[in-house]
């Protein structure tokens, strides 16, 4: 029958939003008898009839498409174990990590060893949250030099911002060289005071992400 | 957190940079010392440094003086590097980091003879004050070892006597005189590192993973030393152990304007 709750309000989990069949539950919510409650802390958000919540905490759920940050743990026969910063660790196949020919007998280690960061695409998630990595998409690559830091998975669209203003703006001005995963790290190479520079106004992002006219500040704090 | 290789650090240390932008002999900020924070303890103080936490508590007790100094009282600082305080931690017996934190710290303290030991002596040969030092790390961002030396200092420093009946020969813990310990010197460890043939000091965790050797210098507020550690794989010569020392020395001074 009726809404419960506004655009953009902060619902917490087992909060009911709406009342009656006139809406629909999607991402992060779900229907009890009459009513529909979210499943997670976040901002509601109602597009037409759909009621959706995008979280504001909790761990990164690995995603089809994503492209993360993430580190070699293992090294098996045909492929590579993967930590994706998540519960779940990830698989990548030798066929998956180049477009060169590779030989039966030779050394995996050679291509990537344990211990190393590399940017990955994840292809396919099971039902059983097992992740198959890609590095054959534009843009994947091993890390070499440079820092890696973490954030606040649910804070890297703000770090990216609109059509990935935010992120060009730190890169022109620092010119840096940035990569952000999906899984909240993000990799920053360049000048040792450029690199300083972007890692604190990344993190200037995340913290003021919530307040207006965030892009002034970051424009201002890099000037 | 950052995630870096060890030659990255080893590069910028060669350029007289570190990674988060501050000169190699500068401390992080903020330094904060807070004291009286339990109501229980003698004495009890807070360090940070930068994101490192630490806790130092301190109790007195009496006890049968040991039979090889039967006029002297006794000190014991102990250290608990608990897994709250970062992810290499575990629970259990002390590692040894834990032990060698707690002996680093000690024997700054007792090698000085900052504490007339005599005075803590109550009866001879049978009742003496004997103190116990707990430091509890919070937060490992790196650099405990001067934290902690900070922390112990300051805690000696903070201390009060509990109220003592000497005929009963109760301890009233709920009663705090005004009575300080009987502090001499103000011994304070501060530990230089060694990286890429550069001196630093105060190494975030990621540095000190790093670093080649270090040097733990305890000094005095005259800049008597009383107790170095060496860690570390990497050799000191003696041209280097002088320039460390004459480092810790300033920066031991910089700490103890911090204290006060």
């Amino acid at each position: 029958m009726s809404l419960l709750t506004k655009e953009r309000d902060i619902v917490i989990p087992g909060e009911a939003l709406a009342e009656g069949m006139d809406y629909l539950p999607g991402e992060n919510t779900y229907r009890e008898s009459e009513k529909i409650y979210s499943k997670v802390l976040g901002l509601a958000s109602i597009t037409g009839r759909v009621l959706k919540v995008t979280s504001l905490s909790g761990p990164y759920i690995p995603r089809v498409g994503d492209k993360i940050i993430c580190k070699v743990t293992d090294i098996t026969f045909s492929g590579w174990r993967i930590d994706t910063n998540t519960a779940y660790s990830a698989m990548l196949n030798v066929k998956d990590a180049t477009a060169r020919f590779i030989r039966k007998e030779e050394d995996l280690s050679k291509i990537l060893s344990i211990g190393d960061y590399v940017v990955a695409m994840i292809v396919n998630v099971t039902s059983q949250n097992l992740i198959d990595l890609s590095m054959k998409e534009p843009g994947m690559h091993k890390l070499l030099g440079g820092r890696i830091i973490k954030i606040n998975t649910h804070k890297v669209p703000r770090v990216i911002g609109k059509q990935g203003s935010m992120i060009t703006l730190i890169k022109e001005r620092t010119q840096t060289e940035i990569t952000v995963g999906q899984n909240g790290l993000i990799w920053l190479k360049g000048t040792p005071e450029g690199e300083l520079k972007a890692e604190q106004a990344i993190h200037l992002v995340e913290e003021k992400s919530h307040l207006e006219g965030l892009t002034e500040k970051i424009q201002q704090f890099l000037s | 957190m950052i995630i870096v290789n060890k030659e990255t650090i080893a590069q910028l240390a060669l350029q007289d940079k570190r990674l988060d932008g501050r000169g190699l002999t500068e401390y992080r900020t903020p330094i904060a010392i807070e004291t009286n924070i339990s109501k229980t303890a003698e004495g009890s103080v807070r360090v940070q440094i930068g994101q490192t936490i630490i806790l130092a508590g301190l109790k007195m007790a009496i006890e049968k003086p040991y039979n090889d100094t039967p006029d002297e009282g006794g000190i014991m600082i102990n250290a608990e590097l608990v897994p709250l305080s970062g992810p290499q931690y575990e629970p259990g017996p002390p590692g040894k980091k834990a032990v060698e934190l707690a002996r680093v710290v000690d024997r700054g303290i007792r090698e000085a003879k900052a504490i007339d030991m005599k005075k803590l002596c109550l009866v001879q040969g049978e009742k003496a004050w004997f103190i116990t030092i707990d430091l509890v790390t919070l937060n490992d961002a790196g650099n405990l070892l001067d934290a902690a030396g900070l922390a112990a200092l300051a805690v000696l420093k903070e201390a009060v006597f509990p109220a003592y009946e000497p005929h009963t020969g109760v301890i009233d813990y709920k009663t705090k005189t005004d009575q300080h310990l009987p502090l001499i010197k103000e011994p304070l460890p501060v530990t230089v590192y060694k990286i890429s043939g550069q001196l630093l000091v105060d190494l975030t965790s990621q540095e000190e993973d790093a670093f080649e050797a270090r040097l733990t210098v305890a000094s005095d507020e005259k800049g008597i030393l009383s107790a170095l550690q060496k860690g570390g794989e990497a050799p000191l010569s003696i041209e280097e152990i002088d320039r460390i020392i004459d480092l810790a020395l300033e920066k031991a001074k910089f700490l103890r304007g911090q204290l006060k």
